[in-house]
């Protein structure tokens, strides 16, 4: 409780100069977190790689090349060429801006659904929250994975389909953790102030009350682009999720179901397995230091 | 106690019966049914029009999901369409691989993960601690299926020494009892590493930071100052109140724990609920659909309840009156 009226003393201090504001502290305790801070540049690095390498590249993602297939890494074809000579360097970094996409647009989305529903719930309480908190206990019991199967190989497998799926289903989760942070905020002498000076709801919601919880989205939703690349990739290697043409780190992987690749070919998905490894591993340790940073409680 | 596990049990009808409208909502919305799986294009319309009323496609949705309710609470799910027998027998071939493959992991996981997460609190900061949070770093961000294929490239494929996919060998099928089981237990044994390790990494993060914040409160202190043995203060004092938050996390690990189990089967070619209720949903089996998903969200549903009333068992200042 005292770190949040600190907070809020913070704020209404923030034109002292002597006073650190709230992120300027979390990110000095960020910065004090050598791993955090090495894992920041790597994700930073990939998302770039990501970006640049299918620009710069001399392949093109389909360009196939019959008389080179098969190899193994070498100095032409970095990470080697498929069964039918495709360059695996290329298609792995595109397959990376599909993954990434993916996570970022789902956790973006999974947010604002969830910060505008668990805001409602916290603030208005009574029967809005009853209803919003009874709709999210159906998405958490929703057995996940086979709700992907239905949806997925119902509709379409587009990673639009995909991305509001996932987003659907996760939504519950932030929402929770929105209304527990708003419940105890409500409480607070200044949301009398507000009430005082006749601010309408809306913006005692998301101007007021909002801005305090921003931390705790902040940590939700580092930690939530793990997840959720942990589970595109996983659905889309079972043929689940996304499916080819469009590459991704999971679908990439998908030649290693045949067991003469597992045997021979490991070029063909070991690059795309350790992609997926690096970026999640980063981001759960990034999300894992701000979390310290931002509630000292939490602190291991 | 009874009136909340009876008011309880009352709140999770609607929560159900959401989960299931949806559901059906979702196939409803799905093109073709389960009568154009088993249509012939020789049929006439006449035969096809026949079939579909058969399957009850014809009706209106809120009928059909009402019909499937009022079955369902008599204990019938109906039948499976490619299996010829009642979706209940059909989930009872599978059910057994499944929990079996998830309740091992489940045991290994607390088996290396709580006492990894004991060990590396008590010893923060030393070489050992950091051992084991790296193990669970790795153990969470490592994709169960990428870590499937490593393990099956090193120790089915190149070392040989496991069977790269499903239970049983066909070959031993007539073989007697001990050698079956021997046999099945060989093919267990990648399946539930893979799925123990992500059990294990998540469960030794929360025991550690739940030590952490329980070794540092008075009561311990007060304990060793008494001059206890240091292991009677971890374990008789501290662990024990520690363990609160893991009965919890037990209890709300189960849907993850089958979503596990159900991918693991995929991977491994295990004959599961996993692998069938993959053919399920691409055969159009509604009907298995919707029976394996009721039974899914029926053991989340009651998983979360026993969770509740195991943390009131488990920390005495917990009453549910």
């Amino acid at each position: 409780m005292s770190t949040r009226t600190d907070i809020v003393n913070r704020r209404l201090l923030k034109k002292d100069k002597n006073v650190e504001s709230f992120w300027a502290n979390v990110f000095k305790q960020f910065k004090r977190n050598k791993l955090a801070v090495v894992s920041t540049y790597i994700v930073l690095a990939i998302v770039l790689a990501c970006i640049i390498v299918p620009m710069v590249s001399p392949y093109s993602l389909e360009q196939t090349d019959t008389a080179n297939r098969a190899q193994a890494p070498s100095r032409s074809h970095w990470l080697g060429t498929d069964n039918i000579g495709r360059d695996l360097f290329t298609r792995l970094f595109i397959g990376g801006r599909i993954s990434l996409g993916i996570a970022l647009a789902v956790v973006t989305l999974e947010c604002i659904i969830g910060i505008v529903l668990g805001t409602l719930a916290g603030y208005y309480g009574g029967i809005v929250d009853g209803i919003i908190m009874r709709i999210s206990d159906i998405f958490l019991c929703f057995p996940f994975l086979i709700i992907c199967i239905v949806i997925v190989s119902i509709f379409s497998s587009g990673p639009a389909t995909l991305i509001l799926t996932l987003s659907i289903l996760s939504w519950p989760s932030i929402a929770r953790i929105v209304r527990a942070q708003i419940l105890s905020l409500r409480e607070l002498e200044y949301m009398e102030a507000c009430e005082a000076l006749g601010i309408s709801d809306f913006k005692r919601m998301f101007r007021h009350l909002l801005p305090n919880v921003m931390a705790y989205i902040i940590v939700y939703a580092t930690l939530g682009i793990a997840a959720t690349i942990l589970t595109e990739t996983s659905l889309s290697f079972l043929g689940l999720g996304i499916r080819f043409p469009i590459p991704t780190w999971g679908n990439l992987i998908q030649p290693a179901r045949e067991l003469v690749v597992i045997q021979k070919y490991w070029w063909y998905w070991m690059p795309s397995g350790i992609a997926i490894f690096l970026t999640v591993m980063c981001c759960n340790i990034i999300g894992d230091a701000l979390r310290d940073a931002v509630d000292p409680k939490m602190k291991r | 106690m009874r009136t909340y596990i009876i008011r309880r049990v009352a709140q999770m009808i609607p929560v159900f019966l959401g989960i299931m409208f949806i559901l059906f909502l979702l196939l409803q919305l799905a093109p073709g049914g389960p009568s154009n799986m088993l249509m012939d294009p020789r049929m006439t319309v006449e035969q096809k029009e026949e079939l579909a009323e058969k399957y009850g496609e014809n009706k209106p949705f809120y009928e059909k999901f009402f019909n499937w309710i009022v079955d369902a609470a008599q204990g019938n799910f109906g039948n499976s369409i490619t299996h010829k027998k009642p979706v209940t027998a059909v989930i009872n071939d599978f059910i057994g691989n499944t929990f079996l493959l998830s309740s091992l992991s489940l045991l290994v996981g607390l088996l290396i993960g709580v006492p990894l997460g004991i060990v590396s609190a008590t010893r923060q900061y030393s070489a050992v601690d950091y051992a084991a949070t790296v193990f669970a770093l790795i153990g969470v961000s490592l994709p169960a299926f990428f870590f499937a294929l490593l393990l099956l490239k090193a120790f089915a494929v190149d070392l040989a020494l496991f069977p790269i996919f499903g239970l049983a060998d066909p070959l031993l099928r007539k073989a007697d009892w001990l050698t079956r089981t021997l046999d099945k237990a060989h093919h267990l044994v990648l399946p539930v590493t893979v799925l123990g390790m992500t059990q294990a990494a998540s469960f030794m993060r929360y025991t550690r930071s739940s030590m952490l914040e329980v070794i540092r409160q008075d009561y311990v202190r007060t304990a060793r100052a008494k001059g206890l043995k240091e292991k009677v203060v971890i374990y008789k004092h501290a662990f024990r109140n520690a363990m609160i938050p893991i009965i919890t996390l037990l209890g709300f690990s189960i849907p993850g724990l089958l979503s596990g189990a159900l991918m693991t089967e995929t991977i491994f070619s295990l004959p599961g609920l996993g692998k069938a209720s993959v053919e399920a949903v691409s055969q159009r089996n509604f009907p298995l659909v919707l029976g394996i998903n009721a039974m899914l969200s029926i053991v989340t549903l009651f998983a979360a309840l026993i969770a509740d009333l195991l943390y009131a068992a488990a920390d005495p200042r917990i009453r549910y009156d």
